[in-house]
């Protein structure tokens, strides 16, 4: 298949965007203007003025002779730029690659994507059709190379969709002008009494390259499909990406969901072939009002199970708005890992941390509960208990240090110790009672003190002496005391329950 | 000829019946043997697994003894492989702890939730997951109908649950869960008479167990074990040591 382009040209992009926002400048004529060298001159026109006369780079004092009442703007510098890269993003529904081709136009891949609108002739009117929709005059060219249809765009005559046959001849036509080079190179073109393509392309290479220099030479040949153009386009293409675009809108809960699932079945099929899995997908649909409504989801473990992925989307599919109805579905996968079959059918019956149920599980709970909510804890090397460990960032993760199992310690802690009040006789003995929450409790037996520093080196502060106690009940605590006895600014708290 | 029949015939169906209220005939008799101790309490005389258990528990005191006999609980039925899903809205385990109760605090995942809905609903998705081992639940209260759901959730998975009602004033309604549990802290005793905090000990009693014996026993964690205390031994040396 041949590649096809489809060029954009928009005429009056700067006054077309004036006149969206001011629907009554319609029939005025409206110029731009900016200051250059200490002049104002004109940066952009509209049809109406245009047809006075007024052109670009002439004075705004002169035009104003011309029509005394001409709507006068001041030029938006990157005005041009933001527009047309929000104009290449909502030109995505027609194809994933689309490039902005400054100043003033767009630049479509559109291979392999007319036939979904059923043919070149209904793609680039509908094109043109949305377009002028939003109120911007367009020019729409399709042809098997960028060149082409970039010059179409601008200077061709009759029909702007050139296919395959009518290739060479719509080349021939184009002026020196619509080769996209520089305008000294086409001005000498047309002093030489070149005023198509066609009276010099036969001409012999080597004296073409002599007089207009290589970057001539590349413009002609990419234009002819001899050299390859590359584009740039706005959106970063996705490795792992399915569109699905739909002739009629959709409104309903179930055509989303018969979207979804028909994304997910061929994306996972691509994943199957290729042996990977995904951990993370975006879900995108473009709404007929060009809003993008969004669902993300995230695996905690490589996965390519439709029902499983259709179940974490599925909670959240009620909160996309068709309002007026989606027009196109996009499936991408951001992050996808290696995923070997193998890993699959391990240890079926054992369960286990590796097993592909239990990740199916932990993402069905972290999707609907956010993700901190999940936590898996490894040892860390740091005595300081609270640090003592630290989150694991997935469920395979292996331990790389040890827990410090000499000492004992409390089976639940508090996340902040609480104050107590102590009775104790001398420094570094246990103390004799200790009052909680306006209870008394009396010291029965008592281990420590264990004396656990600081880490200067990621947080000042005292000391802490910690006693392991039990009172008269039978209950047992972790209480410590933060600075040293002697200092008479120590405080007393209780850390923890020992089972 | 026909008494003996008559008496299979009962049997059969008692088993039935067993079965039914969520007792299920040991499948590896190996993996709790540990729990011998407990198991006559029981109906076939096995520790329960595959079904849920519910503990009682007032004071902060009683919640960590609580969650350390439940810990010993799960340190028999785990076992290398097993994993353990811990949920709750106000966690306070302090995982490089459980260490001392041979477990792996890699093989648990603890799930931190804002309410008491989302523990139910959490606890209800985990225990039909058969990848896991067991499900601890931290709860003020229980309905019968989510506890009914709870039990339904295990019968196909296997997986055994813990409920522990924390803090709950009104403890006593009946839920769908097969045993009642109340676990207390209790003065250790000394080790080898040396002075200083000894082995967790722990009162417990087992309140209510559908078609077994409600029972209570003075246990000690010692050494990867639960180990009973005898009572005797235990009161003289307390004796000792109020005269002195």
């Amino acid at each position: 298949m041949s590649n096809r382009f489809v060029s954009i040209w928009f005429r009056y992009l700067r006054t077309d965007w004036f006149t969206i926002r001011s629907p009554h400048l319609k029939d005025t004529p409206v110029v731009l203007s900016a200051p250059v060298h200490g002049r104002m001159i004109i940066t952009g026109t509209n049809t109406l003025a245009e047809s006075k006369g007024i052109e670009r780079g002439m004075a705004l004092a002169d035009a104003r002779a011309i029509l005394p009442h001409l709507e006068v703007f001041n030029d938006i510098p990157d005005l041009p730029e933001r527009l047309l890269r929000k104009l290449a993003e909502w030109c995505i529904r027609f194809s994933p690659i689309v490039a902005i081709d400054s100043p003033d136009g767009l630049l479509i891949d559109a291979t392999g994507c007319s036939h979904l609108w059923g043919g070149d002739d209904q793609y680039a009117e509908a094109i043109t059709k949305k377009l002028n929709a939003r109120g911007y005059h367009v020019r729409v060219a399709m042809a098997d190379t960028i060149g082409v249809a970039w010059g179409m765009a601008r200077f061709g005559k009759e029909s702007l969709i050139i296919t395959a046959e009518n290739h060479p001849s719509a080349f021939m036509s184009l002026p020196p002008e619509g080769l996209r080079i520089e305008d000294e190179i086409s001005e000498r073109l047309h002093k030489l009494g070149l005023h198509t393509v066609s009276e010099f392309i036969n001409m012999p290479r080597s004296s073409l390259l002599r007089r207009f220099g290589k970057e001539f030479m590349t413009r002609l040949d990419m234009a002819l499909g001899a050299e390859i153009e590359m584009m740039q386009p706005v959106i970063p293409l996705e490795p792992y990406q399915q569109r699905l675009p739909c002739l009629e809108p959709i409104v309903t809960l179930t055509g989303i969901e018969i979207a979804l699932q028909q994304l997910l079945e061929t994306l996972c099929g691509r994943l199957q072939e290729e042996q990977k899995g995904l951990r993370s997908a975006v879900f995108v649909c473009y709404r007929v009002d060009g809003k993008v409504e969004r669902v993300n989801i995230s695996t905690s473990r490589p996965s390519r199970n439709v029902n499983h992925l259709f179940k974490l989307f599925g909670e959240k599919l009620s909160g996309i708005e068709p309002d007026l109805g989606i027009e196109l579905f996009v499936l991408s996968a951001p992050k996808v890992e290696e995923h070997l079959p193998a890993q699959e059918s391990m240890w079926k019956s054992l369960g286990g941390l590796k097993d592909s149920r239990l990740s199916e599980l932990v993402d069905r709970l972290t999707n609907r509960i956010g993700l901190n909510a999940v936590q898996r804890y490894l040892p860390d090397e740091h005595y300081w208990p609270e640090r003592s460990f630290r989150q694991a960032t997935s469920l395979s993760e292996e331990p790389t240090a040890n827990y410090q199992v000499g000492k004992v310690r409390p089976l639940q802690l508090l996340r902040t110790p609480e104050v107590i009040e102590v009775t104790a006789p001398i420094p570094d003995y246990p103390p004799m009672l200790f009052r909680y929450k306006n209870k008394v409790h009396q010291i029965v037996k008592a281990d420590g003190p264990e004396r656990i520093e600081q880490e200067w080196w990621i947080q000042g502060g005292q000391h802490r002496d910690y006693y392991r106690v039990e009172d008269e009940e039978g209950n047992r605590y972790w209480i410590f005391r933060l600075g040293h006895y002697h200092d008479k600014t120590y405080r007393w708290f209780l850390h923890g329950f020992f089972a | 000829m026909a008494s003996a029949s008559k008496s299979d015939i009962i049997s059969t169906l008692r088993d039935d019946i067993l079965r039914i209220e969520g007792f299920k005939r040991p499948v590896l008799s190996g993996s709790s043997s540990n729990l011998g101790l407990f198991k006559n309490a029981f109906p076939n005389a096995t520790f329960p697994t595959g079904c849920i258990h519910e503990f009682l528990s007032e004071k902060p005191e009683d919640l960590a003894a609580t969650a350390g006999f439940v810990v010993g609980l799960l340190s028999n039925l785990m076992g290398e492989q097993g994993t353990c899903l811990w949920i709750s809205t106000a966690r306070k385990i302090f995982p490089p702890a459980l260490k001392s109760f041979g477990l792996e605090p890699e093989q648990f995942i603890f799930i931190d939730l804002k309410n008491e809905k989302e523990v139910q609903w959490a606890m209800n998705e985990a225990l039909r997951c058969k990848a896991i081992t067991a499900v601890v639940g931290e709860l003020t209260d229980i309905a019968f109908n989510d506890s009914r759901r709870l039990q339904l959730a295990v019968d196909q998975s296997e997986v055994t649950g813990f409920v522990i009602r924390y803090r709950n004033k009104h403890n006593n309604h009946s839920t769908a869960s097969v045993s009642r549990w109340k676990i207390t802290p209790r003065m250790s005793e000394a080790i080898d008479d040396l002075p200083g905090v000894g082995f967790p000990t722990w009162h417990v009693e087992l309140l209510r167990v559908r078609n077994g014996k409600p029972t209570t026993w003075q246990v000690q964690w010692r050494e990867g074990k639960f180990v009973p205390l005898e009572r005797e031994v235990f009161e003289i040396k307390e004796r000792k040591r109020q005269w002195g």
